[in-house]
């Protein structure tokens, strides 16, 4: 501090001196031109410090007397009585340091100045107006927290440039790493070929050749002259050219195809109604001529004409070839070969005859439908059907029970449908034809005699014919009997129930088949009771960590065995497959002495109408007369008068009804704790301790519903296998059937498909680094996106499917 | 009309055309060996002759030559190859099957280390190199060999953390003593010294490092992260924003200009090397050990936690994590991603690796082995086929990143079979048997029993919340979804 004091005390007595000498000048000169005075001060000066010193105080005195003559523009130098920060080097100094500086008089300097500032001037003189001051800048924590959210907001834009990318990658169906692979493989040559300049003498000769030529140096793909050519044709009319020329080719092929087809056709039947019909337009077309054109049709009758002289001409029909000539060994011993060979005759003898029009594919045909089977042999069936609706199968819907129909046809049927067609089958068929007929009448005079005998008396005489009938065709039966609706839905039930029970002994396959069929036929209620077991809660990424450690194929057969035998068990599947039988034993006598006590089920009761006919809309048969229709319908009901089929089906009802009920477990074991033996029973107290009740289950939902069965049996050994929950990327229950339905493998599905198909998802390459994604693949893909439309204009390819069928196509090169 | 026609499928007919005659080809001509297999009809018509011969031609069944592939003739009809579903179910369940019983992940252990190991690094450029760094030194391993190539004594204590340059010829390595060390990835000639090419002099512990992709620049942090220049010994930059301790920090690989910390303060701040300040900080209930950025996306990162939770992270909402991923029973120490992004793998202090999905809540793999300690460090290869890990036992572990696969080159055909049966796996994985199959893993007692208990107490907070929220106002208690439980506040 002492230091800076010194040297400003220093400056200001230099300052001092020089007023002074200003000062000493003015007087000399008269102080009229100072200015003059400041530029000459220095030499002055310095004489004037040679010359001496003056006195204190004649200084003082001088000095007022100066600033009295000055007046207004001399400056006050004033005195600094505190310490300040702010010293100036110049004459400025620290008085009013904490003044105002008013504007008026910066303004004030510029008044004097005649340039264009008169809008500066405004300004500040608004500014003056304005009495608000500014505000105090904001702290540093604040700043920084601004410049970070400022930050932050930037740099979250520019990763987000990355998220149609990150975006694609997910949804792509397939990834191949590493990322920035080129594809490998012969380049295109102008890709090479672009860096490359022509430098030896020898190339360059051979460019500006080329290039007189008019020959391509860079693209060689097309001459200029190609060029013009592409350009002549345009797009649309290429695209139409080329639609024409395509459907043009097409319909060759289709008509190829369909000759070929036609020429496959072995019917000789189908190939005589085709000749037939082309004759027919033939002779139209012909006529038609006759009348427009007789000229040319003279010309087409000589045509035909002609073509009949080269049959005369050839020795055809006239037995002379080979086979006429083995029908001559064999005519003395066959009858058929001898009227073959006569009517070959005949043809030659038609043929010799001159006739205008020519006839000769009417002898064909005859010929031929000599050979092969006459039309009633086929419409035998028919006849069959009318008599007979049963065994056309047609009643019921059920494929199954029309396939046991089909199975319980009369053997007469099959050796007819079985037979081909050969030339001594004449006879034969109109012996089959007789028994036929024979046994219809027999089947016809069958019910007849029945109808008569359940006339006479009210005897039950079931048919012959219909005790063979097993389940199926009795669930038809009822199908007729009974009006409701409901009927209908109990025979289907019964059959669900009836395959379920076949399924017992079928391979696993099926069993499985059927499990995942009913498993979205259950209703959604009896899912809850599957139990916590199958593990629903648990999403399926979850890890089933346990102590056990799987080590070979037979511990992992054991874990899943494990995990069927802790699966609780449905109620209904408590008692064990062994004592089953014994159990439905005790179960019927059981009931019979529940009905003597207490009537369950009166059918009287339940059903209070007499089981009608119902009248069944049969599809359009052969019977045309309501007559015949009503007849049948009585030999129906007389034929099937003797099945009491509601009888049979609530008895089938009880029986379920039983299984389902709960049983008595007796584990009373005979000598624990007493003595045991021959004609020893164990004590009441100790049957009572240990037979088991067990819990009634819940009311069957066919409780209140006479007309139906519903069952309640869920097979546990398939719920192990069956999916309880709909999985999470799916919407609904049909959109996962989908995906489980249709196979992957190659036994259903073309190479090409499979291989399309399981496609893995991720594919690396062996041995190759991955490296993370670059930049340079977030500008690729941009620049895709801009020029995206023409590309899909062209290929329809999102980049993603361009780089697999790249993929692709490499694999096909390694495999060729 | 009817002129003679000869119907002939091929061109060879047969010497005898019974009574015909045949203007193309002469009686008696025999041409081919396999007349035999040929069936002929004839069909003699009196008025005009027809000839049809049903016969097969052998080119469509008789190779050209033997090293052609053999034609099989299939028919697709759905009815000749019934019960489809069936079938591949149990097909399904057979791979399940399979692949659990050929699960065997784990491959070598690289024994040498004579402490605990502390870090890893991988080679940008070779997938056999690989560097760790232990407790009293480090070393440079050859995988394929499985030996260790070269021992250097690098820093005094610890070695914190190591990181291969981007070029592979030189790496990083920091460790207790305070310094920064650069070496030579080449071991020296005979009688030269294992000397680093470089040593900076830090003024406090640095605690990890890590290089930028593509820059001579790399980070530290320690009391504070700061961003040094490779020709330079000071730093460029530091950022600290109230916190005194870094555990981790990490370049993006992506936006190669991005970085992410974790810090004592139960933090992970975002920075951006190219702004003067940190970007944004979000504070957790539980510190976060490390973070991994995901190589493939480039705003989502993943940090292992000490509340036995994994989180992943968009970086541009820091509000809640998009997956909190659960399994581990004890702080998760390492987090490393695989280079293809899918999947990540985890190095807890229960003893286990896992390996999640990167958008699933639970691990669909668990390796444990009887002798690996608590693990340290962890990393996926950059070839997405193998894991590395390394543990507190002083040995580095060599796993499968897909247990059950089939390692080299795979024939075309056991290609496509192992593509199917994944397929299979695929299509029936939501069925209960498969699933279980394919869920099953062995652990130890300790970590089952322990998993078990965190079940039991997680469920038993569940149900506590379930009551009170029960008998509370309606509204007076929020439901907080598991996302939200686990962060406290993000700082702007």
């Amino acid at each position: 501090m002492a230091k800076s004091k010194a040297a400003r005390k220093s400056g200001e007595t230099m300052k001092m001196k020089s007023s002074r000498e200003m000062v000493v000048q003015g007087m000399d000169d008269e102080d009229e031109e100072e200015l003059q005075c400041a530029l000459a001060d220095d030499i002055i000066s310095a004489s004037e410090d040679e010359g001496g010193s003056d006195d204190e105080r004649k200084h003082c005195k001088l000095l007022e007397a100066i600033s009295s003559l000055g007046g207004k523009k001399r400056k006050k130098l004033t005195e600094r009585s505190e310490a300040s920060i702010q010293v100036s080097e110049f004459t400025v100094n620290a008085e009013g340091e904490g003044d105002k500086i008013n504007l008026s008089d910066l303004i004030g300097t510029l008044d004097k100045t005649p340039s264009a500032l008169i809008k500066t001037k405004k300004q500040l003189k608004n500014l003056q107006h304005n009495q608000s001051t500014l505000e105090t800048p904001l702290t540093r924590k604040e700043t920084e927290r601004i410049q970070r959210e400022v930050a932050f907001e930037k740099t979250s834009k520019e990763v987000s440039r990355w998220q149609s990318v990150v975006l694609q990658n997910q949804k792509a169906e397939q990834l191949v790493f590493p990322l920035n692979q080129e594809p490998s493989g012969p380049k295109r040559i102008e890709q090479v070929v672009a860096g490359w300049k022509a430098q030896t003498p020898l190339e360059q000769e051979i460019f500006s050749l080329l290039r007189m030529n008019k020959q391509p140096l860079h693209d060689p793909v097309l001459t200029p002259t190609e060029e013009a050519s592409l350009r002549a044709m345009s797009l649309e009319e290429a695209k139409i050219r080329r639609a024409e020329l395509q459907k043009a080719r097409v319909l060759q092929s289709y008509y190829e195809a369909k000759a070929k087809r036609e020429r496959k056709i072995k019917s000789k039947k189908y190939h005589r109604v085709q000749k037939k019909v082309m004759r027919k337009e033939y002779l139209k077309q012909f006529d038609e001529m006759v009348k427009t054109d007789p000229a040319a049709a003279l010309e087409e009758l000589k045509k035909m004409e002609l073509s009949r002289m080269k049959e005369r001409m050839s020795l055809k029909h006239q037995n002379s070839g080979k086979w006429a000539k083995s029908k001559a060994i064999m005519a003395k011993y066959d009858d058929g070969a001898r009227k073959a060979m006569q009517k070959q005759l005949e043809v030659n003898k038609d043929l010799t005859l001159k006739l205008v029009i020519p006839a000769d594919e009417d002898e064909e045909d005859e010929e031929e439908s000599a050979e092969t089977l006459p039309d009633f042999v086929n419409d035998a069936e028919h006849i069959l059907d009318q008599v007979n609706p049963w065994m056309r199968g047609k009643l019921s819907t059920d494929p199954m029970v029309q396939e046991e129909s089909n199975r319980l046809d009369p053997p007469v049927v099959r050796p007819r449908e079985l037979g081909t067609p050969g030339e001594g089958r004449d006879d034969q068929e109109e012996d089959e034809e007789q028994m036929e007929e024979t046994e219809e009448e027999a089947l016809l005079r069958g019910f007849e005699e029945r109808r008569k005998l359940r006339q006479t008396e009210d005897v039950e005489v079931a048919p012959m014919s219909m005790e063979e009938n097993d389940d199926g065709k009795k669930a038809e039966i009822l199908e007729i009997s009974d009006d409701n609706e409901e009927a209908v839905e109990i025979s289907d039930d019964e059959e669900a129930v009836e395959i379920s029970d076949d399924e017992a002994g079928l391979s696993k396959f099926t069993s499985l088949f059927h499990g995942l069929v009913n498993n979205h036929m259950e209703p959604p209620a009896d899912q809850p009771k599957a139990g916590p077991g199958v593990g629903q809660g648990e999403s399926p990424a979850l890890l089933e960590e346990g102590l056990v450690r799987v080590r070979t194929l037979e511990d992992v057969e054991l874990l899943s065995q494990d995990v069927s035998a802790s699966d609780p068990a449905p109620l209904t599947t408590t008692q064990t497959p062994g004592t089953e039988e014994t159990d439905t034993q005790s179960a019927t006598q059981q009931a019979d002495k529940k009905r003597k006590r207490k009537k369950m089920i009166d059918p009287n009761e339940v059903l209070t109408k007499e089981a009608k006919v119902i009248k069944m809309p049969l599809a359009p048969t052969a019977v045309e007369d309501v007559e015949g229709k009503e007849e049948q319908r009585v030999i129906i009901k007389e034929a099937f008068a003797g099945d009491d089929v509601i009888s049979d089906f609530l008895k089938d009802k009880r029986k379920q009804e039983e299984a389902g009920r709960p049983k008595v477990i007796d584990l009373t074991l005979p000598g624990w704790g007493e003595w045991g033996g021959l004609g020893l029973q164990p004590s009441r107290s100790k049957r009572k301790r240990f037979r088991v009740k067990v819990a009634p289950p819940p009311p069957r939902q066919d409780q209140k519903l006479p007309n139906i069965i519903i069952s309640e049996k869920r097979d546990s050994s398939i719920a192990a296998h069956q999916v309880c929950q709909l999985p999470f990327p799916f919407e609904n229950p049909t959109q996962f059937e989908r995906t489980i339905r249709s196979p992957v493998g190659r036994t259903w599905n073309t190479q090409n498909t499979v291989q399309k198909i399981t496609a893995p998802k991720v594919v690396t390459q062996l041995g190759a680094i991955i490296e993370p994604i670059a930049r340079e693949y977030l500008i690729k893909d941009n620049r895709q996106a801009v020029t995206g439309p023409s590309i899909n204009l062209e290929s329809d390819q999102g980049p993603q499917k361009k780089r697999r069928s790249q993929q692709k196509k490499k694999h096909k090169r390694k495999k060729n | 009309m009817v002129s003679p026609k000869i119907f002939s499928q091929s061109t060879n007919t047969l010497p005898a055309n019974k009574g015909g005659y045949c203007p193309q080809h002469p009686v008696g001509e025999v041409t081919r060996k396999h007349m035999a297999v040929r069936i002929i009809l004839l069909f003699i018509h009196i008025n005009a002759m027809k000839v049809k011969v049903l016969s097969r031609n052998p080119d469509d069944y008789v190779r050209e030559t033997k090293l052609d592939i053999q034609r099989v003739p299939r028919n697709y009809d759905p009815s000749l190859h019934p019960f489809e579903v069936p079938r591949e179910y149990t097909r399904a369940l057979n791979a399940t099957k399979l692949e659990r019983v050929f699960a065997k992940p784990f491959l070598a252990s690289l024994d040498g280390h004579r402490d605990g190991v502390n870090c890893m690094a991988k080679h940008p450029k070779s997938l056999s190199t690989m560097l760790s760094g232990s407790c009293d030194g480090e070393v440079v391993w050859n995988l394929t060999k499985r030996e260790c190539v070269r021992t250097l004594q690098a820093h005094e204590g610890f070695v914190r953390g190591m990181v291969v340059r981007f070029c592979g010829t030189s790496f990083f390595t920091v460790g207790d003593d305070k310094t920064i060390k650069q070496w030579k990835m080449e071991t020296p000639g005979y009688g030269e010294e294992e000397e680093p090419l470089n040593t900076i002099l830090g003024k406090s512990v640095f605690t990890s490092i890590d290089h930028h992709q593509k820059e001579g620049v790399f980070v530290t942090c320690g009391q504070q992260v700061d961003i040094w220049d490779e020709q330079r010994s000071s730093p460029i930059r530091s950022f600290s924003w109230g916190v005194d301790s870094f555990s981790c920090v990490r370049f993006n690989p992506v936006e190669t200009e991005l970085l992410a910390s974790c810090a004592s303060d139960r933090s992970i701040v975002l920075y951006d090397m190219r702004e003067a300040t940190p970007l944004k900080k979000v504070i957790m209930n539980m510190r976060s050990n490390t973070l991994c950025w995901n190589p493939m996306e480039a705003y989502n990162f993943t940090c292992s936690n000490e509340d036995y939770n994994l989180y992943t992270y968009d970086m541009r909402y820091l509000d809640k994590p998009f997956t909190v991923h659960m399994d581990h029973v004890s702080a998760v120490l390492d987090v490393d991603y695989s280079p293809t992004g899918k999947e990540f793998v985890s190095a807890s202090f229960d003893k286990t690796i896992r390996i999640f999905p990167k958008d699933s809540g639970h691990s669909r793999e668990v390796y444990h082995t009887k002798r690996m300690q608590h693990v340290i460090s962890i990393k996926w290869s950059s070839d997405n086929k193998y894991i590395l890990s390394a543990s507190d036992e002083m040995n580095i572990r060599l796993w499968k990143a897909n247990a059950a696969e089939k390692l080299g080159l795979l024939a075309p055909r056991e290609k496509a079979a192992v593509n199917y049966s994944q397929k299979l796996k695929d299509k029936f994985q939501h069925h209960p048997q498969i699933r279980r199959i394919a869920r099953h893993r062995h652990l130890p007692k300790s970590i089952y029993s322990q998993s078990k208990e965190l079940r039991v107490m997680k469920e038993a907070r569940r149900r506590k919340e379930r009551n009170v929220r029960k008998h509370s106002k309606p509204g007076s208690m929020p439901v907080v979804t598991e996302k939200e439980k686990h962060v406290v506040t993000v700082v702007k």
